[in-house]
């Protein structure tokens, strides 16, 4: 564990491999609620919050109950099965406890089930942090710190777009490319830009 | 019969999941770099499609109302873990070749949506042709994006040159070939639908 490979990770995770611009994770919600910057900014947190939550939960589920047993092919069920009784359960408890912030990201909350961004980072740290069946040296804590740097990526991808979507109003647009193909193409610039940190290689 | 085929084809054509419903975006843009892959990911997901399908119209009189999504998920994931050991185990290269793409068909909106808006209400067989003509639907839209980025990201199609001294432009084979082409494609076929009205 050394701090240059969580330099690594944050650059890769944010930078080079962004969840929506490079790895196309989450990309329904983000050519769907980027049209405004609040509701962006709000899906976003919600968005690094459970994908936080869910490498921290996966990775206990994975190297505590799955590996022991011998039951690794049941990774993708028992993942997706947790994240959604998971999200189900933080829905709950934000609609009991605190309403204002239940109106602010709450009706955000059941779209991040299906998004794929949760799904994928939890596979993504077993993919990367485990090395035949055995958890490599600060496993947790790197996994932990990818669920949060890509839940940044996402932040920093959906700022960018609801900024220029925002702008987008005032403009003239051809007919047949209104929304979404707009949205698509002005996202394949702002990946073409992003390939620049491409360079950084460790 | 003719109401089944028309089941069918409203999957392949009026009811496209990748141009028209715009559903399962991610994986149709992450493995199109090349034809073969945007076939797999299509077979792959037309089996995951195809088999919930039928298990949730069965089980339709038996998931409760308030459940059914936890429930839903529940079986799709079944249908993606045997396609995934099974991928594994006959083209171990298309698996590292679809990587993370594979377990995340859970996660593809065209599957849980085509549960959730007709499986859980239609008949066993209409939900069978329901599934396939999504499927063959994805599928033909991966193989016409991949086909797109194929050719111009890296001069060939399935390996062969079809034309000699085309210099490619690898920008396609990247991520943001992949969505400036879906996002013109998209455009194409909002063209061609108001046309027709």
């Amino acid at each position: 564990m050394s701090v240059a490979q969580f330099l690594t990770i944050f650059i890769s995770a944010v930078f080079i491999y962004n969840v929506i611009l490079s790895r196309f994770l989450g990309l329904c919600s983000f050519v769907a609620i980027s049209k405004e910057t609040k509701p962006a900014l709000a899906m976003s947190l919600a968005v690094m919050f459970v994908t936080t939550m869910s490498s921290i939960i996966t990775w206990f589920i994975y190297r505590f109950l799955l590996i022991p047993f011998n039951l690794t092919y049941l990774r993708t069920i028992s993942f997706i099965l947790v994240i959604a009784t998971f999200v189900q359960f933080v829905e709950m408890v934000i609609r009991k406890l605190t309403p204002p912030l239940y109106r602010f990201f709450g009706i955000y909350l059941p779209l991040i089930t299906v998004n794929c961004a949760v799904l994928g980072v939890a596979v993504l740290n077993i993919d990367m942090f485990f090395i035949n069946g055995r958890a490599i040296a600060g496993s947790f804590y790197y996994s932990v710190f990818q669920g949060i740097c890509v839940g940044l990526g996402y932040t920093l991808a959906m700022l960018l777009m609801s900024g220029i979507r925002e702008r987008l109003d005032f403009c003239n647009v051809p007919g047949a490319l209104k929304d979404f193909p707009l949205a698509f193409i002005i996202a394949s610039i702002m990946s073409l830009s992003f390939l620049g940190f491409n360079g950084f290689r460790f | 019969m003719k109401k089944l085929f028309h089941e069918f084809l409203k999957g392949v054509i009026k009811e496209n999941p990748t141009f028209v419903l715009v559903l399962g975006l991610c994986p149709t843009l992450a493995v199109s770099v090349s034809v073969m892959n945007g076939i797999g990911m299509g077979i792959a997901a037309s089996f995951v499609l195809l088999g919930s399908n039928i298990i949730i119209s069965l089980l339709k009189n038996f998931i409760p109302d308030r459940i059914r999504i936890p429930c839903f998920i529940v079986v799709i994931a079944t249908f993606v873990t045997i396609t995934e050991l099974t991928m594994k185990a006959y083209s171990p290269a298309l698996n590292r070749a679809l990587g993370i793409y594979v377990p995340l068909i859970v996660v593809n909106c065209i599957v849980l949506g085509r549960a959730e808006a007709y499986a859980q209400k239609a008949k066993v067989i209409n939900s069978l042709f329901d599934g396939l003509g999504m499927g063959v639907g994805f599928t033909l839209a991966l193989i016409l994006i991949s086909a797109i980025r194929e050719f111009l990201g890296t001069g060939k199609l399935m390996g062969y040159t079809p034309i000699k001294g085309f210099e490619p432009a690898f920008v396609f084979a990247l991520p943001s070939g992949a969505l400036l082409v879906i996002g013109l494609l998209l455009g194409f076929f909002n063209i061609l639908k108001n046309r027709k009205i």
